[in-house]
């Protein structure tokens, strides 16, 4: 035989599936494959295999999008919608009980934040336990810390201010964090309770509070800007949610 | 609301079918559209013509990209939980396709979701991930080995290295 067709490839074979191959090549490809049964399964196996991707995935896309996500929502308020959760996040997590991650009030996930309010949830529970040396850098030095801080961190580290939630600033340190440095802050009050402010750089931009126990120390924590923010107390909630928002609205107020 | 608005809008419910196949957790996903969007509407001064589609999708796959680096980057990470609320009758056949995706590596991951669900072109591919063509296919070639055997219970095929 002198027309012998030239043999067919692999690249062509998922050419083929994907519609890529060349009109003219596509006679030669089922000639192929109909003389060649392993091949044949192959692309039917690939063929298979987008049907069930099209069978478990193509819902999401019916779904109606949530609405976080409408347009309108993210250009008007590119971050008070971080606040409007907030409250969301507040409620559940005061009237929850027991353990975070009721931001959606969807089933409990995970989320990439999850990782360095661990590490945050750990230096709070290290230092605030420290009587002589809780600071690296005292809090009567606040404008040397923040300099410190921002210079070493590379975003605007600012201590907030909380009197009005009755905490005094005692100072600050930096740390390992995940992507680099996090700095962290520690306020307490007249009556020893003590919260703690980490912040580090986020992978993700911005994410909504959410909320998370580990036995005896509750955080909240969100990103804002790429900057994640954990902000790490005791076990009342309604007291950790009212420093939270605080916070909250003190770094979104310096950053406007 | 302008024709640059009206066309990401309209891509909002394939960016989340990608983004959830893509990072299969329905809570991340919807966190990388919505930075995705965030960051899309931010820079609509920036984007001179060309294909909004393609480039929601690029600017999605490099944010996933990040979140995946930052994540690496710890030495230990508790197990993703497997919440499939959204799990339909082919619930079993949907879990396995799922476990599958996992075994990929993440660029195989990304060019097979974009080729098969998404529907783009290796063209469009290879611009997402600025990679020539070639590249992506033998991305694609692979994904699809892995897949096929994870599929059918093997472990990923070694043997199909190209």
């Amino acid at each position: 035989m002198t027309d012998r067709p030239i043999p067919v490839t692999e690249d062509e074979l998922h050419a083929y599936v994907d519609g890529e191959l060349p009109a003219e090549r596509s006679g030669d490809v089922e000639a192929w494959l109909a003389a060649h049964p392993e091949d044949a399964e192959r692309v039917q196996s690939w063929r298979a295999m987008a049907e069930a991707l099209h069978a478990r995935y193509d819902q999401v896309a019916n779904e109606p999008v949530p609405q976080r996500l409408e347009l309108e929502r993210l250009e008007r308020q590119p971050r008070r919608w971080v606040y409007g959760s907030i409250a969301a996040a507040l409620i559940a997590f005061v009237a929850g009980g027991g353990i975070g991650w009721f931001a959606r009030g969807e089933a409990t996930t995970r989320a990439p934040l999850q990782s360095f309010t661990e590490d945050a949830l750990d230096a709070h529970r290290l230092y605030v336990v420290e009587v002589r040396h809780p600071v690296e850098v005292p809090g009567s030095e606040r404008t040397h810390l923040q300099q410190w801080l921002t210079k070493r961190c590379g975003w605007d580290v600012r201590a907030p201010e909380l009197a009005s939630s009755g905490l005094k600033l005692v100072g600050g340190r930096l740390l390992p964090g995940p992507n680099g440095p996090a700095s962290f802050l520690m306020y307490e009050s007249a009556s020893g309770e003590r919260f703690t402010i980490y912040t580090t750089k986020a992978a993700t931009e911005a994410t909504q509070m959410r909320t998370t126990t580990l036995d005896k120390d509750s955080a909240m924590f969100w990103a804002d800007r790429g900057v994640g923010y954990v902000v790490s107390g005791g076990n009342d909630r309604e007291r950790l949610a009212q420093v939270a928002r605080a916070v909250y609205d003190q770094v979104e107020k310096s950053g406007g | 609301m302008s024709a640059f608005r009206q066309s990401v809008e309209a891509m909002i419910p394939a960016l989340r079918r990608y983004a959830r196949a893509l990072a299969r957790d329905a809570d991340i996903a919807d966190d990388l559209v919505q930075d995705t969007l965030v960051r899309a509407l931010r820079s609509e001064k920036l984007f001179l013509g060309g294909d909004i589609r393609s480039w929601l999708y690029t600017i999605l796959t490099n944010l996933n990209k990040n979140r995946r680096r930052s994540l690496a980057r710890r030495p230990h990470f508790m197990p993703l939980l497997d919440n499939n609320p959204d799990a339909s009758g082919t619930e079993a056949e949907g879990r396995d396709i799922a476990r599958a995706l996992s075994t990929l590596v993440e660029e195989q991951r990304a060019v097979l979701l974009l080729v098969v669900l998404e529907g783009l072109s290796y063209r469009e591919v290879a611009d997402i991930q600025g990679v020539p063509i070639g590249t992506v296919m033998s991305r694609l070639a692979r994904a699809r080995a892995h897949v096929k055997a994870s599929l059918e219970g093997e472990r990923p095929a070694l043997r199909r290295v190209k």
